[in-house]
């Protein structure tokens, strides 16, 4: 992964240069290690600052909605796929977009090497399949297939979707992944056991909302918690409204959430805010047949009706 | 909702044309039924009223 910069650096300078953009959205590094930033490059010169490697995970496509630029934006499997959401949706013009597909080979999660380490992590680099993890007085050798992301070692959509120019050769997808182990776990446990999972699960919610913020489908002008006339959701600490705060927004990305993992990598105090979209990314897949983002031509579930329709309540 | 934690059959959806007011009772009856024999709710539920 580390190779892809000087390519994503040549193109970016390119379509600069020959004006075919107004800027490109890609990662910069980050001030603490494994955080990289998004960032906006306007001139050609400013191209040299784009960094790629495996700490990239922050999902593009969020910074893209309803932009009238000409626009190069940086995009991973996940990214491409909301990208494709977004001009499905009208938030973007298809033919303003110039997308510079990567390739993936998953994106590493920083609590799981934070959590390895009792004392600070200063630098974290790569070289290859491992990765280096630094500190005052150790330095230590990991494989990064240990470390991905939980979405990522579950992606079987590591090529981008929809590009117009490409950073380096496709990857080969992963192959016999059990991608809803986790969710089938859940639909296993009995109604009070499923209560209580999801309790525990969202017993350290601050409703801080990053995890809406992250979210490239969260761009409501106004979102059901804010607004306060009507109000939709108390904002209390309650655990009425924080369940009720994260399972409407899950639904509110039935059948287009792509499992990118922004909000998961988001949270504050590491909630698995997957745990509710998952499910219906699962439903959505199993009764619709239908993968977000994957193709511009095909209309969501939920703005198509059937006659097949599998909804047993419609009777 | 069934997904986290709602028991089957507290919540139920259905889709009756203003016409069908004799599906609209059978459908009444039908929840009523089973929301009584499921007891009742305690999750969900606020533990003081909120402003």
């Amino acid at each position: 992964m580390l190779g892809y910069i000087d390519k994503i650096k040549e193109i970016s300078k390119r379509l600069l240069d020959e004006g075919k953009v107004d800027m490109i959205i890609g990662f910069k590094k980050g001030t603490m290690p494994m955080m990289n930033e998004p960032c906006f490059v306007k001139t050609p010169d400013e191209a040299s600052k784009l960094v790629w490697d495996s700490n990239c995970g922050i999902n593009l496509a969020n910074y893209l909605t309803d932009r009238k630029e000409k626009i190069g934006v940086i995009a991973k499997g996940c990214d491409s796929r909301n990208i494709v959401t977004h001009i499905i949706e009208n938030k973007i013009k298809r033919e303003n977009l110039v997308i510079i597909g990567v390739p993936c080979k998953g994106m590493i999660d920083r609590r799981k090497i934070s959590a390895m380490f009792d004392a600070e992590v200063r630098q974290v680099s790569e070289e290859g399949d491992a990765i280096i993890v630094k500190g005052n007085g150790f330095e230590e050798k990991l494989k990064k297939s240990d470390l991905l992301q939980d979405n990522c070692s579950t992606c079987i959509h590591r090529n981008p979707a929809l590009y117009d120019e490409l950073a380096a050769p496709l990857v080969e997808e992963q192959k016999d992944i059990d991608k809803y182990a986790d969710v089938r776990k859940i639909e296993t446990m009995q109604p009070s056991e499923k209560w209580d999972y999801f309790d525990n699960l969202l017993s350290g919610c601050l409703r801080c909302y990053a995890c809406r913020n992250a979210c490239p489908l969260c761009y409501c002008p106004t979102c059901f918690v804010d607004e306060a006339n009507p109000q939709w959701v108390g904002k209390s600490q309650d655990e009425t409204d924080i369940r009720t705060f994260h399972f409407l927004r899950a639904y509110h990305c039935a059948g287009r959430c792509t499992d990118c993992g922004a909000c998961e990598r988001a949270c504050p105090v590491g909630i698995n805010v997957r745990a509710f979209t998952k499910k219906l990314e699962k439903d959505c897949f199993e009764m619709f047949g239908w993968e977000a983002g994957i193709s511009i031509e095909k209309r969501p579930p939920l703005d198509t009706f059937k006659p097949d329709d599998p909804g047993k309540f419609i009777k | 909702m069934e997904h986290m934690g709602v028991e089957p059959g507290r919540l139920n959806f259905s889709w009756i044309s203003s016409a069908e007011s004799s599906k609209f009772v059978d459908v009444v009856k039908g929840v009523t039924e089973t929301v009584k024999a499921l007891g009742p709710n305690n999750n969900f539920k606020k533990a003081a009223k909120v402003a």
